[in-house]
Formats: C-alpha cells, sequence, structure tokens
C-alpha cells in the first residue's frame, strides 16, 4: 500500500508530465541538468517535510483556516531548505534566485498537502512526498538535460555532442523551455498510449 | 442510382482552384526573385535554397507518413515554405542552417498542429525567428555583394546603427543590388510577383497595400518627410517580400476584411517601431508573427452580424 502511494507519482502521476503542475519553476530554471536536479530536490525536500507536519496536524487544523495554516508550515520549511541552501550550495543557490522563495507558492506542494496529507496518515504522506518529489525531480532533471545537450551541447559540463556542434541557443532561453516541454509531453503520451493498448 | 448521387451538403458549385494550384502560383511569383538572389549572392545561395527546399518536402513526407495521413508532398505548400525560408537566410549561413529550419517549420509549426491550414503563425517566419534566436551570429551575417568575401550591413543596418557607409540609392534597392537575406533584395521582381499572384487571384491587395502603406506613411512622419530615408525603408529590407508572400499566408491571416484592414495596419505600426525605436534594424519577421498570433482575436471581435439574427 505505501510502496505504491510512493511510486503513483514517480510515473503514473507523474508532477509535470501527467498533472503539469509547478510549470512556472519548470520552465524558468531548468536551463541545465544540475538546476533542475537541485530545484526537484529542494521542492522534494520541503514536499516531504510539509506532507509529513500536515498528515500529523490534520486532527488539530480547523476545516477553515487550513489553506493559512499549510501556507505557514510550508513557507517554514522553504525558508530551512533556503539558508541551508545558501550555506552549503552557494553557487546553486545564485542560480535558482528567486525561485527558491517561490517554492511557497508550488503548487504541487499545496496540492498534495490538501488532497493527500490532510487526510492520510503519516508513513503515508511521506511516502506521497517522497514519491511526488522525486517525479517532480525527474521530470525536471531530463527536461534541464534536454535544454542542456541542444542549448549547450553539454549534460553536468560533460561535452557530449563534440567541439564543432553549434549550440542552438533558443533551447536555453524562454522558448526553448516551451519548446522542449512541449515535445517531451508529446513523447511522455506517445509511450503511455503505446504502453497501454 | 445511389451510386451515381453524391449527398453532400452545401456549397455545390465547384471550383478548379485546388491547394495545387494555389501553391504552384505562389512558387512562380517567388522564382524571379529568388533566380535574382542566385544571380546576386552566387551559386552558394542556389544550394542554399534547394537545400531548404528539399528538407521541406523531406520533412513533410516524414512526418506525415509517422502520423499515419496522405502524404501531400505534391501540392507544393512544402515547397512554397521551404522556398521563403531559403529566400530569409543570408547567404553565408552554414550549410546544415536550412535544413534545421526547414525541418523547425513543417514539423513543429505546421504537422504539429494539424497540417496544412491548421498552422498558427507561418512557418517560414517562425523557423527564421528560431533561427534567429538559436544561432546569431549566422543569421546576422551579411555577406557583400558578388562575393568579394567581405562582410557588409544591411541597407536598415546602415540607417539604424549611422555607420560611416555609404548609403544604397534607391535605384539599388529596387533593383535589388544591395546587401541583404537571399531573396529580399529585389524590389522590383518581388513587386513583380505579388502583382502577379494578385492578377491570378490567390492574394488581395488589401493586406500588402495597408501594410505597406503603413510603414511608408509612419517612416515619412517620423523621419521627418525624408523622401531618401523612407523610400529605402520600403524597399531595402523585408518589407515587400513579407507583405505579399507572407502576411498573406490563408491560415494565419484573419477572414472578415474588416479583420484583414486591422491586421495590415497593425503589422505596420509594430515593424515601424521595432525599426526606429527597437534594437533590431529589421522588425518585419516579428510583426508578421505577433499579428498572426492574434489573427483569431481579431476575427472574434469582427465577425460580420449574421443576417436576420438578433441585434
Amino acid at each position: 500500500m505505501n510502496i505504491k502511494n510512493f511510486t503513483n507519482g514517480l510515473i503514473k502521476e507523474n508532477p509535470i508530465f501527467v498533472q503539469l503542475l509547478g510549470m512556472c519553476p519548470t520552465l524558468a530554471v531548468t536551463t541545465s541538468a544540475v538546476n533542475g536536479i537541485g530545484m526537484g530536490l529542494a521542492t522534494t525536500a520541503v514536499l516531504i517535510s510539509s506532507n509529513a507536519v500536515i498528515s500529523i496536524l490534520r486532527k488539530f487544523i480547523p476545516a477553515k483556516v487550513r489553506i493559512p495554516a499549510f501556507v505557514v508550515i510550508i513557507a517554514s520549511f522553504v525558508t530551512i531548505v533556503g539558508m541551508l541552501m545558501e550555506a552549503f550550495t552557494p553557487s546553486l543557490f545564485t542560480a535558482l534566485g528567486l525561485f527558491i522563495p517561490l517554492i511557497v507558492v508550488n503548487c504541487i506542494i499545496l496540492a498534495r498537502a490538501e488532497s493527500f496529507a490532510y487526510k492520510n496518515g503519516l508513513v503515508a504522506s511521506l511516502m506521497d512526498g517522497a514519491g511526488m518529489g522525486l517525479g517532480f525531480t525527474l521530470g525536471l532533471f531530463v527536461l534541464g538535460s534536454v535544454r542542456e545537450l541542444f542549448g549547450n551541447g553539454t549534460i553536468f559540463d560533460v561535452s557530449l555532442l563534440g567541439a564543432n556542434y553549434k549550440p542552438a541557443l533558443i533551447m536555453i532561453l524562454p522558448p526553448g523551455a516551451f519548446l522542449a516541454l512541449g515535445i517531451l509531453l508529446a513523447l511522455y503520451n506517445v509511450v503511455q498510449i503505446k504502453s497501454s493498448k | 442510382m445511389e451510386s451515381r448521387l453524391t449527398v453532400s451538403s452545401s456549397p455545390h458549385i465547384r471550383s478548379t482552384e485546388t491547394t495545387q494550384k494555389i501553391m504552384r502560383d505562389v512558387t512562380i511569383a517567388l522564382l524571379p526573385a529568388a533566380a535574382f538572389g542566385v544571380y546576386n549572392f552566387g551559386l552558394r545561395a542556389l544550394t542554399i535554397l534547394v537545400l531548404s527546399i528539399v528538407s521541406a518536402m523531406a520533412a513533410e513526407a516524414l512526418s506525415q507518413k509517422i502520423r499515419k495521413v496522405p502524404i501531400t508532398v505534391d501540392d507544393f505548400s512544402a515547397v512554397v515554405t521551404g522556398l521563403l525560408l531559403g529566400m530569409n537566410l543570408p547567404v553565408s549561413v552554414p550549410l546544415w542552417l536550412p535544413i534545421v529550419g526547414s525541418a523547425f517549420a513543417i514539423i513543429i509549426v505546421k504537422q504539429a498542429f494539424g497540417g496544412l491550414g491548421h498552422n498558427f503563425m507561418n512557418p517560414a517566419l517562425a523557423a527564421r525567428a528560431m533561427l534567429v534566436a538559436s544561432w546569431p551570429v549566422e543569421m546576422t551575417t551579411w555577406t557583400a555583394v558578388k562575393a568579394d568575401a567581405v562582410s557588409s550591413a544591411t541597407t536598415l543596418g546602415i540607417l539604424k546603427e549611422g555607420l560611416n557607409v555609404p548609403v544604397p540609392s534607391i535605384t539599388d534597392a529596387l533593383l535589388g543590388t544591395i546587401g541583404g537575406c537571399i531573396g529580399e533584395t529585389s524590389a522590383l521582381l518581388l513587386l513583380l510577383g505579388g502583382i502577379y499572384l494578385i492578377y491570378r487571384g490567390v492574394i488581395s491587395i488589401r493586406i500588402p497595400g495597408l501594410y505597406i502603406g503603413t510603414v511608408a506613411i509612419l517612416t515619412f512622419i517620423i523621419t521627418g518627410f525624408d523622401v531618401q530615408t523612407t523610400m529605402l525603408h520600403v524597399l531595402a529590407g523585408g518589407l515587400i517580400l513579407g507583405a505579399f508572400f507572407m502576411a498573406t499566408d490563408y491560415a494565419s491571416s484573419p477572414i472578415t476584411a474588416k479583420g484583414q484592414v486591422i491586421y495590415a495596419i497593425g503589422m505596420g505600426v509594430i515593424t515601424v517601431v521595432i525599426r526606429m525605436y527597437g534594437g533590431y534594424p529589421e522588425g518585419v519577421s516579428y510583426s508578421i508573427l505577433l499579428m498572426n498570433v492574434v489573427a483569431p482575436l481579431i476575427d472574434k471581435y469582427t465577425k460580420p452580424r449574421v443576417f436576420g439574427g438578433a441585434k
């Protein structure tokens, strides 16, 4: 049962490719594979922690004020994660910039709090948070890799396409995020349709 | 009896006009200017034109095969897209660039949105914008006419930067012996092609006429009634090519007459704003793309009232 809660978010209900949630960081920070993974893991940390706390406190939070309560809990963890990143991964912190505080308003976190953690027990909520967070990280990593590969010829700064490759700058510019996400979504749907037959 | 009667909804009058005929006319109208580009810039221009046309046709066939729809490479629409893209490239671009551009135009902009008639913007122009954003150096390196291997600025570039280079004469701009993209230099031959299309009824004068007119009037006023500069702005850039051959794309321009007026004037205003106040010397491609995107909105608000319907 708990395993299912975990694997659910990875592929079947992947936050990016299926639910299309959290599009703002998805499109904005995926200019490289490293940035994608960094953003994904920061979000995962917040998601697991906030899911856990909200699940523990779910009997004490009155239904009428649950959204403000969720936001306070989420914002606390975002602040903690932001300060940890500033201390231990300063370059990533600078690269992601404004998008770290913006994790507070990431729809995935609020959506999981509202639709899962508020209704389920601690272990299930932890599993759900980890699954959704890693699914989000996977999506950001794939998108970041594709954009870095075509826009810079590298993945994790390792040159893959050779010195003669002229990078298509558009892929690391904002339009490239939309192009890459659109094409990846199409491919994902093709695979899903083929495998469900 | 049943097999001899075709039951269909109106209209019942058939026209002999087909996509193939229209697109063939567009190709014919473009050929003089393209041929002049080859004369002007040398055989390399021909290689680029052929590469972009062939890869556009190959991309069309390939994506239609993948989509499992009838392959319609013979309707000339891919040829027109490829030819327009090639004519919008500088002659010095690396040879893989037209191939990438054509593939993007056909696969992403045209076929991914449903094929002929469903593209929301002009495929050749969208590909050009993608190429400029991706490879800005290659796309803005202008080789001088007659291949004496010196790079030169375009006429509009000289005007914009105020370079200390003699500005070409109006006659040069009209004939096309100036720097620029392969197919945009000869205003005279492009106008000839445009007139042919109007004569054949493929396009109406409304969009190109109002577009060029708006640019001319605005430039004339902004430059303080300078006839020379105004003429160069009309003749030297991509305005004639864009106005007659790309702004008039059926799928991405408004349908109603009133809508086409708004569309054409909008393109004129945006072009002049980009040329005069923006960062780029040329704004035709972006202005057409921007107005392509608002075309459905324009159509929505200029829809004629249904006869007999309520007010």
